[in-house]
């Protein structure tokens, strides 16, 4: 197989490839040109639809279809771009902020343009100072060459692109808690419907996009919706969209070199390791990876063929692709200090809206505080379960999808690593293990 | 909270940040975090006594921007270090060593994670994924990223951090 040529990384390596000039040089702000001399909001709609470019945020959903929702008479629309990145172990959005905004610039321009849309607002977590400097900075490169503003090229389309900085919330990264906080209240998310297509910031319609979502649309306007179906695992029936396209892909944990790569969706966890991540470090064994962010639950070491596009971790188990971010564990690791870290993550992350979610997740996190520390009940272990059948939009208990995430971890490491689990527990607590008995819970042993 | 001032908290400069703003948004209320961000870069921390004031600035009851303000932990009461120091704690993180790392830096500042030392220099935090997972275990000190580090390194680390907050 020839070596994939990248796309959306194609110029980040390039001295200086975060200005104007160099984008420029490289082809940049061609499709723009083209969607505006050329083409209508529909023809855009209908191109990207055509292209069955998913969204790469973590829910999948198609991009072309998001757009064609938006009413096509509304006075007012907004954009919303969610660079809240904020899943763990996922950096791509990062990236392409810091190395190529000017990318991500004219994606937003163009979803714009075929949304109707005359302000776009880039919602960036306060923890990306040097990418939201970067955006900052091309911005205004853009205003003043003429590409953001009234009456673009002369085309008669207008439009604003503003910064928003985020306040360290994991719940931002939701669609209607990201609009939530854009209008100034906390990030509780909303009950849908109405989606934000039809009634989302300052209750006007609004279409919310990941960034690394936008970045490939410029990529489709050059060279075709069927360029981009070339890449990624075909649809398999009418009903699945496929997996088209280059992926930006995160590996960290123990590998030998962490780094994000792009490749046609459908690589293999094992192949992103071993070629990509420079193999499991320290000449160790992998035990288990994250497929997709800490929200996808988690892979054993036998599950590492399984391919990641949109439909592969969902077959073994796990709640889907995600961001695509794999974390590899090694064969030194415990499955309870992996779960006491992601029941940790999202007890402190639930934005205490729905009380399954706050609940069920701090009680999660105080169970595994309680058996890391030897004080382990078998019975513990049959909470846990209770609780991640029973926290998410899944069972029907919350109103977004942050339990789904938090339930996970649970769920797969219940599922696929119970034989640990009820060894350590007995182990370390082999006096108490079978008590059955309502039992005093331990607040966590780290900083909450 | 005050209800007497005798002097403003916020500054003709902030309220000129703040209200340059306003275009940006169709309600004033969006403007609520761009606000709280410029009143934390100019004071590290938003005084109780600057809710009124900015309630009044964006038109809403004081309720309304302290439910905001209280949501999002990252605004603190009480002034932070010159420098702000978050060691990620999230799995990618903690499988290098993050909370190793975390634990060494607050022995050799002599502070817990959340609290700041007693020269003012550093407040020392952790963090959850700061999305630097290529650099793990990783640290964001107000906009430097410090990245790799290891327990060896604390003394150092902590160095730096002071250095850092004398140059500011």
């Amino acid at each position: 197989m020839a070596e994939f040529e990248p796309v959306l990384l194609a110029n980040i390596h390039k001295p200086d490839s975060h200005t104007l000039s160099v984008y420029r040089a490289a082809g940049g702000y061609a499709a723009i040109k083209k969607v505006l001399s050329t083409m209508s909001p529909v023809d855009t709609v209908e191109l990207v639809k055509a292209s069955n470019l998913r969204g790469r945020g973590g829910a999948g959903f198609p991009c072309g279809l998001k757009w064609s929702f938006l009413p096509k008479d509304a006075p007012t629309v907004y954009m919303c771009v969610n660079a809240d990145e904020s899943e763990p172990a996922t950096f791509n959005n990062r990236i392409l902020m810091e190395l190529d905004p000017h990318q991500v610039l004219e994606g937003i321009m163009i979803g714009c343009y075929a949304t109707r849309a005359q302000t776009a607002y880039i919602y960036v977590r306060c923890e990306y100072p040097t990418a939201y400097k970067r955006l900052h900075q091309a911005i205004q490169e853009c205003y003043g060459a003429g590409l953001l503003g009234q009456n673009i090229n002369g085309s008669g389309f207008n439009l604003d692109i503003y910064l928003h900085r985020g306040a360290a919330a994991y719940i931002c990264g939701e669609e209607t808690g990201l609009i939530e906080s854009l209008e100034g209240k906390r990030a509780w998310p909303r009950i849908k419907p109405p989606f934000p297509a039809i009634e989302g910031a300052f209750r006007k319609p609004t279409v919310v996009n990941n960034i690394e979502t936008l970045a490939n649309v410029p990529h489709i306007v050059n060279r075709g919706a069927d360029w981009f179906k070339s890449m990624g695992v075909p649809s398999t029936n009418p009903k699945d969209p496929g997996s088209y396209g280059p992926k930006l892909y995160c590996i960290s944990g123990h590998v030998n070199t962490p780094c994000c790569v792009e490749l046609p969706l459908g690589v293999t966890c094992r192949e992103l390791i071993e070629r990509h991540g420079g193999g499991v470090w320290k000449g160790r064994k992998g035990k288990m990876a994250i497929p997709g962010g800490m929200s996808m639950g988690l892979l054993t070491e036998k599950e590492f063929d399984t391919p990641l596009d949109f439909a592969g971790p969902g077959k073994v188990g796990c709640l889907g692709l995600g961001t695509a971010a794999v974390t590899v564990m090694d064969e030194t690791v415990s499955i309870v200090d992996y779960l006491n870290n992601a029941c940790r993550f999202f007890a402190h992350e639930s934005c205490g809206q729905c009380t399954p979610c706050r609940e069920g997740t701090s009680w999660s996190s105080r169970l595994m505080t309680r058996i890391l520390s030897g004080k382990g009940r078998l019975k513990d272990l049959e909470i846990l379960q209770s609780i991640s059948q029973s926290i998410g939009i899944m069972p029907g208990t919350t109103i977004c999808g942050l339990a789904d995430g938090a339930a996970w971890p649970l769920k797969n490491a219940l599922g696929k690593f119970r034989g640990e689990l009820e060894e350590y527990i007995k182990k370390t607590n082999p006096g108490g293990y079978q008590q059955e008995e309502p039992a005093m819970a331990l607040v966590e042993l780290a900083h909450h | 909270m005050t209800t007497t001032t005798a002097q403003p908290i916020l500054t003709p400069q902030m309220r000129a940040e703040i209200e340059a703003y306003f275009p940006r948004y169709p309600t004033k209320q969006a403007v609520t975090l761009p606000a709280l961000h410029i009143i934390n870069e100019h004071l590290r921390c938003v005084p109780e006594g600057a809710i009124p004031e900015l309630a009044k600035m964006l038109e809403l009851s004081p309720a309304q921007v302290y439910d905001t303000l209280s949501f999002y932990g990252y605004f603190k009461s009480k002034p932070c270090g010159k420098v702000r120091a978050w060691v990620c704690r999230s799995i990618s993180c903690s499988l290098r060593g993050g909370e190793e790392v975390l634990e060494a830096l607050s022995e050799k500042l002599g502070v817990a994670p959340g609290e700041t030392s007693g020269d003012g220099k550093v407040t020392l935090e952790f963090g959850e994924c700061l999305g630097l997972c290529d650099f793990a275990p990783a640290m964001l000190a107000n906009d430097t990223v410090y990245k790799n580090l290891s327990v060896e390194q604390a003394g150092d680390v902590a160095a730096q951090l002071k250095k850092q907050a004398d140059a500011k």
